[in-house]
């Protein structure tokens, strides 16, 4: 049975034309992936199914009957249920309050918590959803606040649920977690549309997959009946190189050195112990690990943001441990930060304001800032990085994810630097544009900088370092030149790489 | 057509709320019994009907400017500054005493230096809360009213005890011609402080649009962590923003002095620093939309004046409009809708 279908859906914002006349079916009991890069139109359309958005033209039909969604109510009211991206949750409030918000059970006009609490059990037993139903949000992981969202939904009665992007906030093995939650959803009858930019991600959960680019379809296929390649070049329009090809290069002296830097936290927890890291010229050292076990510190103490426990840090043969951030930056040293819409960029203010932030300075004369001058680097950096913009007067709000990451990243490898510190320099970030910034941070190394590549990506270190470091609550727990996935996988997961696991988890993930 | 209105916004959105404003007081006149038209053409005609009403509402124009325009500046690195009040005061006496000890210069100095030394004094009165803000936390709204006390009760003090000239009112001696500002007008008391306030207004644009400086303490202002990713000392540039910001509140309290009462008097503000606030929200903290704001307080509050001598309208009416322009200057979303339909 068709249980959604759109029929040729038209929705503009001013001109721009986020979905093209879209056709699109989706089948009761399938996972669906709606696959693009960023801006391809895929959130619009399902914010039109769930009655965010009115389209200009088209219709759906929901169990092959025409029907009308003015607004969410409406739509939770015919069986939909959406996870948000952004988790639409409440930090004070316990999980089982947060699942029944709205649509509490009463006893004597007063909310019956222990019939609440004993429905969000029996839900969370019947798909193994595992959550702590009186705990705080704040609380708890990320990957469990997923699970009280998908539980929300459930508890609504949803028949169909829609994901928006759920792997982007997730550790690896949390992404393994959720899709044996979908598989189980997909088990119970429940059909399920999943948004995604991410290739594996598509091949590995979907049955069918439907490819949206600038807003129009390109086509929907059965997922046993394609590869990656063939999504990635459906997605962008034309070849894509999935990894990048390397060469091998000579290294040079010593540029970054971290000897046995420590951090004590504020309530004497070790966040970092005896971490020591050396990068030469020309050369890419990853640093692997699972978010939370020390890099984003370990990136802050780097940069001067934080300061040391003890420990050294030297670049180019000058100690910098307590040096501030302002002379690390004229020392040569460039931060992709981990945090690009938090750290990296000022969204109040426009292109050329966030090009030079960091390196103002050199744009100065007696106090005043040369607007010539900022105006024609901006052009230049602009071009270099393929910033796709209307102008350079523009806030760079009014830009895609993609489009801000290459102008953080554009500013950060333009100062000429010594050592480039990247910190997740792809998160969030489509295949194409992925692409083209690993091929920069190949340049990079190419004109002998030394690099750290911090990551939760292994494709991209695998693919981009010379040497991995893994991270693991605080410590360097492995150093190596070359890994296997399942043994780099492990390894961020805490776990000793013995040959029996590695061939256990390698079945497993070759079985997902 | 929408670029125009992208680029006129702000502009757009504050006019609309004062007409929006100025549409429910007439409402509320209604409603009390008056005649709309009497007592807005009693309000306009106080205000600038003939020149010495307009210089008058110059004159109360002046100093909202300068409170506004310190408020506006504490915003840009992210401070609520609400101890305009306190620096004004703390300029107003500085000045007023320092006049007494420089009289001997001449006037092309005395003027300026004791303009500076006005300035100084509101900028030490800035400079504490912003250097608790970067020390220690503490919140620069809970301090800066709290400097208005100290500031306010500190100045009396100081008065009564060294500084009261003879006679029952709390003030000093009036001060020395020479460090009087010139008026512009005969019999009125609209000075040359309108121009030092319009200079003032341009330095402090070109300062955010144009310096190394300003650009670095509007970015604490619009993204903190941003700011110290890039190697900006963010405590410095809130201590340094509110210093700038309680210098130009201390001027506000100097040409008081130097062109209006020509001494320093005990209260002498109606709450020119407060009224500062309002005006730097509706001039969306712009140093020309501080300019148009102050203005438009200026007139109010004269126009008020004239409006409850002879249309016998209560000059409470006055306070519920300025209330109510900046109520519908705060609901952005309210006027957008208006707008949109």
């Amino acid at each position: 049975m068709n249980i959604i279908e759109f029929k040729s859906i038209i929705k503009k914002f001013g001109d721009f034309i986020a979905n093209d006349k879209i056709d699109l079916i989706i089948k009761k009991g399938e996972i669906h992936c709606l696959l693009g890069e960023n801006g391809a139109g895929k959130t619009t359309l399902m914010n039109i199914l769930f009655g965010l958005y009115k389209p200009e033209e088209g219709k759906i039909f929901l169990r092959e009957k025409p029907c009308k969604i003015n607004n969410p109510h409406k739509a939770i009211e015919l069986g939909l249920g959406m996870i948000h991206q952004h988790f639409m949750l409440i930090d004070r409030l316990t999980t089982t309050e947060n699942i029944i918000v709205g649509e509490e059970p009463l006893k004597n006009g007063l909310v019956d918590m222990k019939k609440a609490r004993e429905q969000v059990k029996q839900i969370s037993d019947n798909y193994h959803l595992a959550i702590k139903i009186d705990e705080k949000i704040e609380n708890i992981s990320v990957g469990e606040q997923q699970r009280v969202e998908i539980l929300k939904v459930l508890f609504r009665k949803a028949e169909i649920l829609i994901f928006d992007e759920p792997t982007a906030v997730l550790t690896p093995q949390e992404v393994n977690n959720l899709f044996t939650t979908l598989r189980e959803l997909k088990a119970g009858g429940k059909t399920i549309i999943f948004i995604t930019h991410k290739l594996e991600e598509t091949m590995n959960i979907s049955d069918r997959v439907t490819v949206l680019r600038k807003g129009k379809v390109i086509s929907t296929v059965n997922t046993c009946d394609t590869s990656p390649k063939k999504l990635a070049r459906m997605m962008v329009g034309r070849e894509v190189l999935l990894n990048v090809n390397k060469e091998k290069g000579d290294l040079g002296d010593k540029v970054l050195e971290v000897k046995d830097l420590s951090l004590i936290g504020k309530h004497k927890n070790i966040i970092l112990k005896n971490i020591n890291i050396s990068i030469r010229k020309g050369e890419i050292v990853g640093l692997a690990g699972v978010s939370g076990n020390g890099q984003l510190e370990l990136e802050e103490c780097l940069t001067g943001l934080r300061k040391v426990t003890s420990g050294k840090i030297i670049l180019g043969g000058d100690e910098i441990t307590h040096t501030p951030t302002r002379i690390r930056r004229k020392k040569g040293f460039s931060h992709i930060p981990s945090d690009c819409l938090k750290r990296g960029l000022v969204s109040t203010y426009d292109l050329t304001k966030n090009i030079i932030l960091g390196n103002q300075d050199s744009f100065t004369k007696n106090g005043f800032l040369q607007q010539n001058d900022i105006n024609e680097y901006c052009k230049e950096v602009i071009e270099k990085f393929d910033v796709r913009c209307q102008s350079l007067n523009e806030s760079v709000n009014n830009l895609s994810g993609g489009n801000q990451q290459k102008l953080v990243i554009g500013r950060e490898l333009s100062t000429n630097p010594k050592f480039i510190l990247a910190a997740q320099p792809t998160r969030g970030v489509d295949v194409g544009a992925i692409e083209f910034i690993h091929n920069n941070i190949l340049k990079m190394r190419k004109q002998k900088k030394a690099i750290l590549l911090i990551s939760a990506e292994l494709e991209e270190l695998l693919s981009l370092a010379d040497r991995i470091l893994v991270i693991y609550e605080g410590k360097i727990v492995s150093e190596k030149n070359n890994y296997t996935k399942e043994e780099l996988g492990l390894l961020m997961a805490g776990k000793k790489a013995s040959d029996e696991e590695i061939l256990e988890t390698g079945n497993r993930i070759r079985n997902d | 057509m929408i670029k125009i209105f992208k680029k006129y916004e702000n502009s757009i959105y504050s006019f609309t709320a004062i007409l929006l404003a100025f549409l429910v007081g007439s409402i509320l006149i209604h409603l009390s019994g008056f005649s709309v038209i009497k007592a807005y053409s009693a309000l306009f005609d106080g205000a600038f009907g003939n020149v010495f009403n307009l210089t008058q509402t110059l004159m109360n124009t002046i100093p909202l400017i300068f409170t506004g325009l310190a408020v506006a500046i504490g915003f840009k690195s992210g401070l609520f500054n609400i101890g305009g009040e306190g620096q004004m005061y703390l300029g107003a006496f500085a000045t007023a005493i320092a006049t007494i000890y420089l009289s001997f210069l001449p006037v092309y100095i005395l003027i300026p230096l004791v303009l500076i030394i006005g300035g100084l004094a509101g900028s030490a009165w800035g400079f504490v809360p912003g250097y608790l803000k970067a020390k220690t936390g503490a919140h620069e709204v809970v301090t800066t009213i709290m400097m208005n006390y100290i500031g306010i009760l500190i100045t009396s003090y100081l008065l009564l005890k060294y500084f009261k000239e003879e006679g029952p009112i709390p003030q000093t001696a009036l001060i020395p011609e020479s460090a009087r500002l010139p008026e512009l007008v005969e019999y009125s008391r609209l000075t040359w402080a309108i121009f030092i306030a319009v200079f003032v207004i341009i330095i402090i644009d070109i300062f955010f649009k144009r310096t190394e400086l300003g650009y670095k303490i509007q970015t604490v202002g619009e993204n903190r962590s941003a700011a110290e990713y890039a190697g900006i000392n963010s405590n410095k540039m809130m201590v340094l923003s509110m210093m700038i910001s309680g210098f130009v509140a201390g001027l506000a309290g100097s040409t008081i002095v130097m062109g209006v009462l020509h001494r320093f008097i005990t209260n002498f503000s109606p709450g020119y620093g407060f009224t500062g606030i309002a005006v730097a929200v509706l001039g969306k903290n712009k140093p020309w939309g501080v300019l148009f704001a102050a203005i438009l307080f200026g007139a109010l509050q004269t126009g008020g004046i004239t409006m409850q001598l002879f249309a016998k309208i209560p000059m409470d009416l006055i306070v519920i409009i300025q209330g109510l322009v900046i109520l519908f200057v705060a609901a952005p979303i309210l006027i957008k809708k208006l707008l949109r339909k």
